[in-house]
């Protein structure tokens, strides 16, 4: 039991010596696991609405689709994401490989069907209750998917620190397409991997904590400022 | 009026400034780093974290390291996602080479392989030299292996091993033969957990802290040598591929001052690496002085 | 502005029916509503009105039979629907309010006026900032008939609107519908309220059974019905 007591130890010692390249990794996972899910939020919540509100040929086949891929395993994608950006691979000309680019892309591959999914189940859900008003009113399909995503966005926000979540909890995928390059793209979990894999279990799980209060303190601020701004804009 | 004729030829000298720095300065930076696939044993060991700030120190070239197996190091760089290769599989590395990915391989150095055990002994190997003679043992003993399985270079030089000891081992696999597919560290940690035999770098197992039961049973063999190529990746094949830079790294590892830097490296008192490119295999035709020198 | 008005009246209903996958709810209604009327559907539970007015809306499709605006060719813009529970969006009241306008494609700031100016209308113009979901409910049905009557409809249809308000609520909304009548709006409303029917319609559509049984003037209809059924109807529903 004393790895898990050394892990707590460690853990504690990273956070109050507050160092540099400690917090370095910790901002870049951040940064990467935002614009991820900007990016990912981006399609899946239109896409999301559009499947609730709309239906178009193949739109029910698009949404099993959306569904099964939400267990997506992120080794998949990041080797669907490696080839693609694989200087032999078809975008290869960017130069994105083993950059926090990359490892956003990936990230927001990964993220995009849990994202949209879970976004058509809530908007058609509120669609059921909205859709005589709406279509009284003279909206069309893609005003009243608007007008869904504003309307949802208390739940919508769930749904967005849920992809937050699942991005900056995963390693498979950016290792793969960042190469866990020290000072360029080692961010929390590939930082875990390597020290598990040197046999550190004590700086492994220490990190494994660190990431975790840090994923439990963004929840928390969520969570807070979503029941301050419901309570006041209902 | 005055005050706005006078912000505007300000305005424009900033912009008379700022433009040819805009264009001058991402293409710079772009330049100013190579990309070096490479084993886990020399990333995870530390030696790079030892001797590539010197580097880069000394040519402002920041060295991006991808540390993967070796098969896979190469693999990346056939793709043309590597600038430099650094890995430890000859054979491997002259196959690349032959089919044109590579410029040259020139030997950098060399560490050696060891052979941990459980402190039990199950197999009674430890204290030998001989390797191949500790292999039978264990294979005779049915005593618990765990092998890298990946195709690294260590995977490699694992397999050459068995061979040398006469074993075959489509037939002599059994459940005592744990195939893990995986790197170093991991494949570590497993013989940790199941308190296997295993085929470790010194690199790697010196600076790894989870050995729990674990110690070295078999060194000094010197079939257990483990040579280091670098390899440039050829320009003609991707010609993205950042030869300048790539190249002074290469003569930098090769240089007086690059190999003094890896034999500086030590884990306690025990040196990781062996600079050997004073001897080279082949002649060396690059003889031009490279690193700066204060 | 609309000197001009287009020729949507009378509103012709012609054989209409509604039975989807064969189950009849509605069948071979046949109807003319007049320019400026004030209709009130009765009849009881399960009988239809509820479909009926969708129908006429627009937001079901008949499975047989014509509906036919006037001259028109096309179902026309100029028509709103209230129902039974308002629909609040999660913004504010006047938002709520210009909902409807930004829809339809009206400029922000002409949108805004003029959901002003319908907020005043049903006398809620003071709790136009006011996010619209924490109003009460007799609040919310006003703000969803001032959402309706910023559209400028020339018809309106609803859909039992007073069913779960209190009785002074009730009032503000059946003052505001006698209001708009009066400055020309077509009204077809459906109710259980008799007093309502007899203080608000012109004329009555009885529904019973998925068929029209007949369609008078309210006094008439409150007086002596023509139908059996009606007059069945008025016997339970009246003391």
């Amino acid at each position: 039991m004393n790895t898990f007591s050394d892990s707590l130890s460690t853990a504690l010692a990273l956070l109050l010596q507050a160092d540099a390249h400690l917090y370095a990794i910790v901002g870049l996972s951040l940064r990467v696991s935002l614009l991820a899910v900007v990016i990912a939020a981006v399609f899946a919540l239109p896409l999301g609405a559009m499947l609730a509100v709309a239906r178009f040929p193949g739109s029910r086949a698009l949404t099993v689709l959306i569904n099964g891929f939400m267990g997506l395993p992120a080794v998949v994608v990041g080797l669907g994401v490696y080839l693609l950006l694989s200087r032999a691979g078809p975008l290869g000309e960017l130069g994105l490989l083993f950059t926090p680019t990359a490892m956003s892309i990936a990230q927001a591959v990964l993220v995009f069907p849990l994202i949209a999914a879970i976004t058509r189940q809530i908007i058609e859900d509120a669609w059921l209750e909205y859709t005589e008003q709406l279509q009284s009113l003279g909206a069309s399909s893609w005003q009243s998917a608007l007008t869904l995503l504003w309307d949802t966005r208390w739940s919508l926000s769930t749904v967005m620190l849920a992809g937050f979540g699942r991005a900056i909890a995963e390693v498979g995928a950016v290792m793969i397409v960042g190469g866990n390059i020290e000072g360029v793209t080692r961010v929390m979990t590939t930082a875990i991997a390597l020290e598990t894999s040197k046999g550190d279990m004590p700086l492994a799980l220490g990190l494994g904590i660190v990431l975790l209060t840090l994923v439990l303190a963004l929840n928390a601020i969520a969570h807070f400022i979503r029941s301050w701004a419901a309570r006041n804009y209902r | 009026m005055s005050f706005i004729v006078d912000r505007c030829r300000r305005l424009m000298l900033a912009a008379a400034i700022a433009a040819p720095l805009a264009s001058v300065l991402p293409a710079h930076a772009a330049d100013s780093f190579i990309t070096v696939s490479s084993t886990t044993s020399t990333e995870q060991s530390g030696l790079f974290n030892f001797i590539l700030p010197i580097f880069t120190k000394d040519s402002g070239i920041a060295v991006r390291v991808v540390a993967l197996g070796t098969g896979q190091a190469l693999d990346m760089a056939r793709r043309g996602d590597a600038d430099v290769v650094f890995v430890h599989d000859k054979a491997a590395e002259e196959k690349f080479i032959a089919e044109g990915f590579g410029v040259k391989r020139q030997e950098v150095m060399y560490n050696d392989f060891v052979l941990i055990g459980p402190k039990e002994d199950p197999a009674k190997v430890a204290g030998g030299k001989d390797i191949t003679e500790a292999l039978k043992k264990i294979e005779a003993a049915k005593a618990s292996f765990v092998s890298r399985g990946d195709k690294s270079g260590t995977h490699a030089a694992e397999l050459r091993l068995w061979k040398a000891a006469g074993i075959d081992l489509t037939t002599a696999k059994g459940p005592w033969y744990k195939d893990t597919g995986s790197g170093m560290g991991p494949a570590l940690n497993s013989a940790a957990a199941m308190n296997a035999y295993i085929l470790a770098d010194r690199g790697t197992w010196l600076s790894f802290k989870n050995r729990q039961n674990l110690g070295i049973v078999v060194e000094g063999d010197k079939r257990l040598f483990n040579q280091y190529g670098v390899i440039l990746v050829n320009p003609a094949k991707h010609p993205h591929v950042k030869v300048e830079a790539g190249q002074k790294f290469i003569d930098w590892v090769v240089s007086p001052s690059g190999q003094r830097a890896i034999a500086a490296y030590k884990i306690g008192d025990d040196q990781l690496f062996f600079p050997n490119a004073e001897k080279p295999v082949e002649k060396q035709a690059d003889t031009k002085p490279t690193a700066k020198k204060k | 502005m609309n000197a001009m008005p287009t020729p949507m009246f009378p509103l012709h209903v012609r054989g209409l029916g509604f039975a989807p996958a064969g189950n009849e709810i509605l069948t071979d209604i046949n109807l003319t509503l007049e320019t400026g009327s004030f209709t009130a559907v009765l009849g009881p539970n399960g009988a239809g009105k509820s479909v009926l007015m969708r129908l006429l809306h627009g937001l079901l499709a008949p499975t047989s039979g014509t509906i036919q605006w006037g001259e028109l060719e096309t179902r026309p813009q100029q028509q709103a629907m209230l129902f039974q529970r308002p629909i609040m969006l999660r913004r504010s009241v006047i938002g709520n309010v210009a909902y409807g306008l930004h829809v339809q494609g009206v400029a922000l700031s002409d949108a805004n006026r003029r959901a002003q100016q319908a907020l005043e209308r049903v006398g809620l113009a003071h709790l136009a900032e006011r996010p619209a979901r924490v109003l009460s409910g007799g609040e919310q049905q006003r703000v969803a008939l001032a959402r309706a009557v910023a559209l400028e409809p020339r018809i309106l249809f609803l859909d039992e609107p007073t069913a779960s308000l209190d009785p002074a609520a009730t009032r503000a909304i059946e003052t505001s519908l006698a209001d708009l009548h009066q400055q020309g709006t077509t009204i077809v409303m459906v109710t259980h309220h008799m007093g309502q029917a007899r203080r608000l319609a012109r004329d009555i559509v009885f529904v019973h059974q998925g068929r029209i049984t007949e369609h008078t003037p309210a006094d008439e209809f409150f007086k002596q019905p023509r139908s059996t059924a009606a007059s069945q109807f008025l016997q339970e529903e009246l003391p």
